[in-house]
């Protein structure tokens, strides 16, 4: 029962968690380029005003549309109760594997670019296309990056890679790590949709990918895609975090180490979500067609992390 | 006679049955009459598959049926394993085809077609239960016949149909000669031609003559799989082919060169060495990623269909590779996931493949056209089709939800496994492995996000897509019972475990390699486990459980002209193409796909500035049959053409001629 408890208790975590990184992330950005920004809260206020407003739907669209918002959170729901940001014992090991992680993100990926292409817009098709590229190619790097470590560890089970980081770090980090993390940190701008792979704060047609694909949503269905959106931003910067810098994590559900953990959590988020918000400002979004690039040179990263963490026996 | 014989048996004669009804039944009933018995013959097939996976062997020797060699058939649960999933196929496609073919008696429910439908079936499922190399091949034989036949359907129809079967008949000849040539070998190496003397004396043979068995057996199963350089057939039969022919190659009768891979490697041959499994896995590589860029980047429906099933042979030989190196490195558990790894990926491939052709089959009849740019808007005319063609997506493109998750799943675990002991090149081709099975996943993802969502959604492009309507109730019943079995290998893949552990055990690969409870499958000899039921109930809840709330607490959708920045009107010009959506991809592999490109300006004749007409042209060849096939095929041409000079017509030439092969064949004789 505790462990359900506690998974129900990290989702609402993250989903609380979530428009406050946000909001963070933003006022962090706009005090470095000096102006006054919103406040953190700011975020939260906004879901608000679109949660009460009248959600519309193109004459075109059909179900896929309409559904696509409910399957983004509810993946993205289903991956913050069970991925180990308080504990590394959670409920069901058997989806906190690494791979269904990652199958779960790209799930709520591709009911969004379905529901772009639904809209029967130029730019919802245009959103699609890129979004489902980069998705193609940071999944692999994404995979790559954690099974560097996964192989250490022997298992793809993302809690036991937490465990075995934060009780024996001799045995799992190796200098290969390091590739590693920069593969996944690379692998996470772009997953969820930072500089210098997608610009959240634009509407420029030519530089759009999210922002394409939901060009159509308005006031509840708006809401909830925005909402996943920054749930999936908490839930890759959390998972870099604690696979990194494991410790702080509770390795058995005592409630005194969970209140500790949650801390940890909040703070190595907040430390993250600061660190992103500020290489932003001295960022340009690169070139569509650059990205795969980049892209390419973190998935080499991530193979070479592998096999070196292989020969480094 | 026990259970596997009995259904066996009442296959093999309702397909005698379906013959004659296909050539005797008049037009209006005989695509009813012809489906169901072939549905009958696959149920038949696939309960005497479940027979031999529960562990009822057969074996029966029938001298007198051929003459020479006689016939020999062996059931083991490997057998039992492909003809349950023949069987699967045939099942479901024979209720399709009710549909499909329809009364016109044309093209796929003409008499020809109609009669060889079920032979065709009984003689995929007379592949598996040969239990010698002679009644191996004559079976082989009969399948490539009657596939090449049902292919030729629709010859009347578009001249492209004969130049798809003239490729295939080539390959298909070329792959059963090279088959012949090492089976041959191996049953003279051996002594004896039976599966059982070959299995005792497999261990006696010299590492050439296995290594030579090996390699040619390979190429000519590859080929019959659809692996890439072997696959130019591919892509021209599966869509040249009626929608439920290519269904059943493309699930079933292409695994039957799986089949033979595992049969000759795994049980005859008993494994092999290293290098044997290294090459597998280079082929298995290269055809999971260039099969699925190619299928990234086609705007044709079937061929998309086609080259993704060149991709996920791919991922099966990877498995295979696996499975032979680490039973090679003496990692028996690992070996035996690898294989399970494999052959459940076979299981799925056929059952969301079945889907998606039969899916694409209902989109061709309904719209008149195969090319994804003129679809469109079909989620509103069809919602039923684009409904099952939903599920089968979530299996093909690897998705959670999907059954092709759960095995690619386990195929990433046995590829993940480190073997200190394993030597460097061990330690260099898991990783890459696992790379390329991660990247041909996310580039599935493009290739089927774009076949669903430019085929289905949004409006229509095209003047046949404006005027669809859906689908006849026995194609949808048919389609139905396909999303139903992916559904439940999606989310109960815990109950194939006994008898994939049969067939693992059987193999001598490993102990029982798959377990858990009904929720949660867990591995012998490695730590990771998944959940797919509590996944599936998971997102399902969840996402069942917002769109509840937030239809009770907030307010009520309402329908309004797109938005689309304020751009006014939209027409179904505006829409993204599957050309246009795999653009992107196409411009980061173009040194792989190698596109041919052309933009043609007209000047207007006043002045060099003002521009007239710009035309774009663009091409995405096969470049592994530019590059290979075609010189080929030249260089036989010119031999043809040089041969012509030894036939002059004179008959004192041919006396001469006849004169020296004699006495070549005598001076052959006197020197041995």
């Amino acid at each position: 029962m505790i462990p359900w408890l506690l998974a129900a208790g990290q989702a609402v975590l993250v989903m609380l968690v979530a428009p406050l990184l946000i909001g963070l992330m933003r006022a962090v950005r706009a005090r470095l380029e000096g102006r006054a920004g919103g406040r953190v809260l700011q975020p939260w206020r906004e879901l608000r005003k679109q949660l009460r407003k009248e959600p519309l739907i193109p004459a075109d669209a059909g179900a896929f549309f309409t559904a696509a918002p409910a399957v983004l959170v509810a993946t993205s729901v289903l991956v913050a109760a069970v991925a180990p940001f308080l504990s590394t014992r959670g409920p069901l090991s058997g989806v906190a594997d690494l791979v269904v992680v990652v199958g779960l993100l790209l799930l709520g990926a591709v009911a969004l670019a379905l529901a772009g292409l639904d809209t029967g817009t130029a730019f919802g098709g245009m959103g699609a296309s890129r979004e489902m590229i980069i998705a193609a190619l940071v999944e692999p790097t994404l995979l790559l990056a954690v099974f560097a470590l996964s192989t250490r560890v022997g298992s793809t089970d993302l809690g036991a890679i937490v465990a075995a980081g934060a009780t024996r770090p001799a045995e799992v980090f190796t200098p290969a790590s390091a590739l590693a993390a920069a593969a996944l940190a690379l692998a996470t701008l772009a997953e969820a949709g930072r500089l210098p792979v997608d610009n959240p704060a634009t509407h420029l047609e030519l530089t759009m990918v999210h922002e394409a694909m939901v060009l159509e949503y308005a006031g509840r269905d708006l809401a909830l895609v925005e909402w996943a959106a920054a749930m999936r931003l908490t839930i890759l910067l959390g998972l870099l975090a604690n696979l990194f810098i494991p410790w702080g994590v509770a390795t058995d559900p005592h409630p005194g180490a969970l209140a500790v953990a949650a801390g940890v959590f909040v703070v190595k988020l907040a430390a993250l979500g600061c660190l992103v918000a500020a290489g932003e400002v001295f960022l340009a979004k690169l070139r569509l067609f650059r990205v795969p690039e980049l892209l390419a040179g973190s998935f080499v990263l991530g193979l070479l992390a592998v096999v070196a963490s292989s020969v480094l026996a | 006679m026990n259970g596997v014989a009995a259904s066996l048996g009442a296959a093999f004669v309702l397909a005698g049955v379906g013959g004659v009804a296909g050539l005797a039944v008049p037009a209006r009933w005989r695509s009813a009459a012809v489906g169901a018995v072939t549905a009958a013959v696959g149920v038949a097939g696939a309960v005497s598959g479940v027979a031999a996976v529960s562990g009822t062997g057969w074996q029966v020797r029938l001298p007198g049926l051929l003459p020479l060699a006689g016939v020999t058939l062996a059931v083991d649960p490997l057998a039992g394993w492909f003809l349950l999933l023949i069987g699967g196929v045939a099942a479901v496609v024979g209720v399709y085809t009710i549909g499909y073919a329809g009364t016109s008696g044309l093209g796929p429910a003409a008499r020809g077609s109609s009669a060889v439908l079920p032979v065709f079936v009984a003689a995929m499922l007379l592949v598996p239960a040969a239990g010698s190399v002679s009644t191996f091949l004559l079976a082989w034989e009969l399948m490539a016949m009657a596939s090449l036949l049902l292919v030729l359907s629709e010859h009347r129809h578009s001249r492209a149909v004969r130049s798809a079967a003239l490729w295939y008949a080539a390959m298909t000849q070329a792959g059963f000669v090279v088959v012949l040539l090492g089976l041959a070998w191996l049953a003279a190496a051996v002594g004896g031609e039976s599966f059982a003397a070959i299995r005792a004396g497999a261990a006696g043979l010299s590492p050439v003559v296995s290594g030579g068995v090996f390699l040619l057996c390979v190429a000519g199963f590859a080929s019959k799989a659809g692996a890439v350089p072997l696959h130019p057939w591919l892509p021209r039969a599966h869509a040249e082919a009626p929608s439920h022919v290519s269904a059943l190659m493309s699930a079933a009768m292409v695994k039957l060169g799986v089949y033979g891979i595992v049969r000759l490697g795994f049980d005859l041959l008993g494994g092999g060495p290293r290098w044997w499994w290294l090459l597998l896995g280079a082929l298995g590589a290269v055809s999971a990623l260039y099969g699925i860029l190619q299928a990234a980047v086609a705007a044709d429906l079937k061929r998309l269909l086609a080259f993704s099933t060149s991709e996920n042979v791919g991922l099966i030989l990877l498995g295979l590779a696996a499975a032979g190196v680490w039973a090679e490195a003496g990692q028996p558990a690992v070996a035996g996931v690898a294989l399970a790894a494999a052959l459940l990926h076979a299981a799925n491939h056929a059952g969301f493949k079945t889907l998606l052709f039969c899916g694409a089959g209902s989109v061709l009849r309904a719209t008149g056209t195969r090319d994804l740019d003129r679809m469109g808007g079909l989620s509103r005319r069809m919602p039923a089709t684009t409904a099952l063609f939903t599920v089968g997506v979530l299996g093909a493109a690897a998705l959670p939800l999907g059954n092709g998750f759960i095995s690619e799943w386990l195929l990433l675990q046995s590829l993940l496994h480190r073997d200190p002991a394993g030597g460097t090149v061990l330690t260099i081709a898991a990783p890459v492995a696992v790379a390329v099975v991660a990247l041909t996943a996310g580039v599935g993802v493009v290739t089927y996000v774009k076949a669903l969502g430019v085929g289905f959604l949004a409006r229509p492009r095209g003047e046949g897509a404006a005027a669809a309507v859906e689908s006849p109730p026995s194609m949808l019943a048919g389609m139905g019972l396909a999303a139903a079995v992916c559904a439940g290998l999606a989310v109960v893949p815990v109950v194939l475990a006994p008898a994939l552990d049969r067939v693992v055990t059987g193999l001598r690969a490993g102990p029982g390699p798959l377990g858990g409870s009904s929720a949660t499958l867990r591995l012998a000899g490695i730590a990771s486990t998944i959940s797919p039921l509590w996944i599936a109930v998971g997102v399902v809840g969840l996402a069942v459980g917002c769109a509840a709330a937030g239809r009770a607490l907030g307010r009520a959708r309402r329908r309004v002209p797109a938005w689309d920045c304020g751009d006014g009107p939209l027409t179904a010009r505006m829409e993204y193409t599957a050309t246009a959506f795999a653009e992107p991809l196409q411009r980061v592999f173009d040194d792989v796909l190698a596109p041919e490109q052309a933009v043609d300006v007209t000047q207007s004749a006043e002045s060099a500035y003002l521009v007239r007409a710009v035309e774009y042209r663009r091409r995405l060849p096969d470049r592994v049959e530019a590059r290979l096939y075609r010189p080929l095929i030249t260089a036989v041409d010119a031999i043809g053409r040089a041969a012509r000079a030894l036939a002059t017509g004179s008959v004192h030439r041919y006396l001469a001629y006849m004169l020296a092969a004699l006495v070549a064949v005598l001076l052959a004789g006197v020197v041995r």
